[in-house]
């Protein structure tokens, strides 16, 4: 039920993150969805793509350093209050966000998140009980 | 003016019997009381009764600051410690420290040598001397301390920080004269300026500054912003401590050493051969009166020249060129020497750093910035910054723990600090000095 992301360290310098499109660009890899953490220096950008490997290797060929995640890809209705009721169910359950990010499309009538978790299992464990449709890796990287 | 006439403008002649007196007795001493000399000598086939002219000074070996660290604490002291009245001891974090000694008489040749810098320096009785050279294990702050008093001026021991105060005093005591590192000194005028008052309305007349490289420019600048006259002076706690060499205010044009304590030479520093007057070269120091701590030949890594003519001050000592840099890597930020390898221990120690570093230092205004470069590899990188800052923080934490200057950590990515075919460059020394 755990979807995979990559990580990339980024110097706040002009051209890194273009750097990396290009690199995605040319190994034939699909970005598809992305969230950026920044501070003064440095930043980490976080991907979904639809070959994990391939980036991976030519990141890393690149010199970049790149990480592995897992994270969870969640279906929130698009509706008023959807994203709040998720939140409130792992808010009950004891869950803490890392982070979030929107996926770039929709599934259905639904919006998608890319979600973080200080505990994976028990929030995979908490969703299924609450009817909160989660999306297999391999489905989201081709959705 | 001139403190001490008679050996301040002795003739050549003169000074150099004295010297080989006293250098004889030195050597005799040292060989006597000191294991280390006695080894030593030993090994390079010399007695002390082999030292028959100054020149024969050649044939003894060098002390380098890894003899004074391999003999820490005390084992370079030619005194019980029944007769050592003062210690000091360079910062030495990581590394050994290195600690000297002196007798009651060395703490007193040492306040004359600094008297002798003040007045040199433009200082005369009737002075008040705001003291900003930090007081404690570092001979900075009692050296000019005790200087000024053997002098019978008035002394202010404000020491380093509090610089707020520091103005306020400076408004209200009306000191006449300066010792400071050359940079503090710029950033008090700097908060000088913040808190409303100019230095230039204060009364200061000279500045006598060192502790740490500075260049012409700067005494262009420190002069046109302060109006005062700067002076340089050197000095080192392995020879004694500040007053080693002194910047006369008439000539502002090189440092007179105390060659009646102190006998010069200049060496090649691949070679360790003696160079001839005028050549640059590392410049190593025997000092001849020292009771606690004699060291003979000590390699101070300071890079300068020696000028043997008369000054037109009147003294015949002869003058050191402002020291221009060092033979190794060492870097002094803010005061404070800073070696390379001692932030390598301290990132070294952190299992999750990756080896590749690279210290950067740039002055910002008038203060030196360190910024160490770390790249990051994959052992600590992370998908959110929380770890990463917190990493940085650590890193410079543990900086300042253990090396007392405050640098500021930029992570980097991997294999952005150049690489070099053979040493690393280790430092880049963004200063204009």
């Amino acid at each position: 039920m755990r979807a995979e992301q990559i990580s990339i360290f980024l110097e706040n310098k002009s051209g890194r993150l273009a750097e990396v499109t290009k690199t995605l660009s040319e190994a034939e890899v699909n970005i598809r969805a992305l969230s950026l953490a920044d501070t003064s220096d440095f930043g980490v950008l976080r991907l979904i793509v639809d070959n994990n490997e391939a980036a991976n290797q030519a990141l890393k060929e690149k010199g970049f350093t790149v990480g592995k995640t897992n994270v969870v890809a969640v279906e929130v209705p698009d509706e008023p209050g959807g994203l709040h009721k998720i939140l409130g169910v792992l808010d009950a359950g004891g869950i803490n966000v890392e982070y979030m990010y929107a996926f770039v499309q929709q599934s259905g009538s639904n919006a998608v998140m890319i979600f973080r978790f200080d505990n994976t299992d028990d929030a995979l464990k908490l969703l299924g009980e609450n009817g909160v449709t989660v999306i297999e890796g391999s489905r989201l990287y081709t959705l | 003016m001139i403190y001490d006439i008679e050996y301040e403008t002795m003739p050549r002649e003169a000074m150099e019997s004295i010297q080989l007196r006293r250098l004889q007795v030195t050597v005799e001493r040292a060989w006597a009381t000191v294991p280390f000399y006695r080894k030593k000598f030993g090994e390079a086939g010399v007695r002390p009764s082999d030292i028959k002219t100054l020149d024969d000074l050649k044939r003894l070996p060098f002390t380098t600051k890894q003899d004074l660290r391999d003999n820490y604490p005390f084992g370079m002291f030619a005194v019980p410690m029944d007769n050592v009245v003062r210690i000091h001891a360079s910062s030495g974090t990581t590394g050994q420290p290195t600690v000297v000694g002196y007798t009651a008489r060395d703490v007193q040749t040492w306040a004359t040598l600094m008297a002798r810098a003040l007045v040199a320096g433009g200082a005369s009785q009737g002075d008040i001397i705001h003291n900003a050279y930090g007081y404690g294990l570092f001979t900075g702050g009692l050296g000019a301390h005790y200087g000024a008093e053997k002098l019978g001026a008035s002394v202010i021991p404000v020491s380093g920080g509090n610089t707020k105060r520091q103005i306020i005093i400076m408004r209200d005591f009306r000191p006449t004269i300066i010792t400071a590192t050359p940079s503090y000194t710029l950033h008090l005028a700097e908060v000088a300026e913040e808190m409303g008052v100019s230095f230039k309305d204060l009364s200061f007349r000279f500045g006598i500054f060192g502790a740490e490289p500075w260049s012409e420019k700067m005494r262009e600048e420190i002069q046109k912003k302060l109006g005062l006259k700067a002076v340089d002076i050197y000095g080192l706690s392995e020879i004694i401590g500040p007053g080693v060499a002194i910047e006369c205010h008439e000539a502002q044009k090189g440092l007179h050493i105390a060659e009646d304590h102190f006998i010069p030479e200049i060496i090649n520093p691949q070679t360790g051969e003696n160079l001839p007057c005028g050549d640059t070269g590392e410049i190593v120091f025997t000092s001849v009166t020292k009771e606690a701590f004699p060291i003979i030949r000590y390699r101070t890594r300071d890079i300068t020249s020696i000028n043997p003519e008369p000054c037109i001050c009147g003294r015949t000592l002869a003058r050191m060129s402002k020291v221009s840099g060092r033979t190794d890597d060492m870097l002094i930020i803010r005061g404070v020497n800073v070696f390379p390898s001692q932030i390598e221990s301290v990132l070294m120690e952190m299992e999750e750093v990756e080896p590749h570093y690279q210290l950067v230092v740039e002055r910002q205004g008038n203060l030196d910035t360190l910024t160490v470069m770390v790249e990051v590899g994959d052992l600590v990188f992370s998908d959110t910054v929380r770890p990463l800052q917190e990493m940085e923080q650590k890193i410079s934490k543990n900086i300042k723990e253990y090396i007392g200057v405050s640098a500021k950590v930029k992570l980097v990515e991997p294999k952005t600090i150049a690489r070099s075919e053979g040493k690393a460059v280790r430092v880049v020394d963004k200063r204009k000095l």
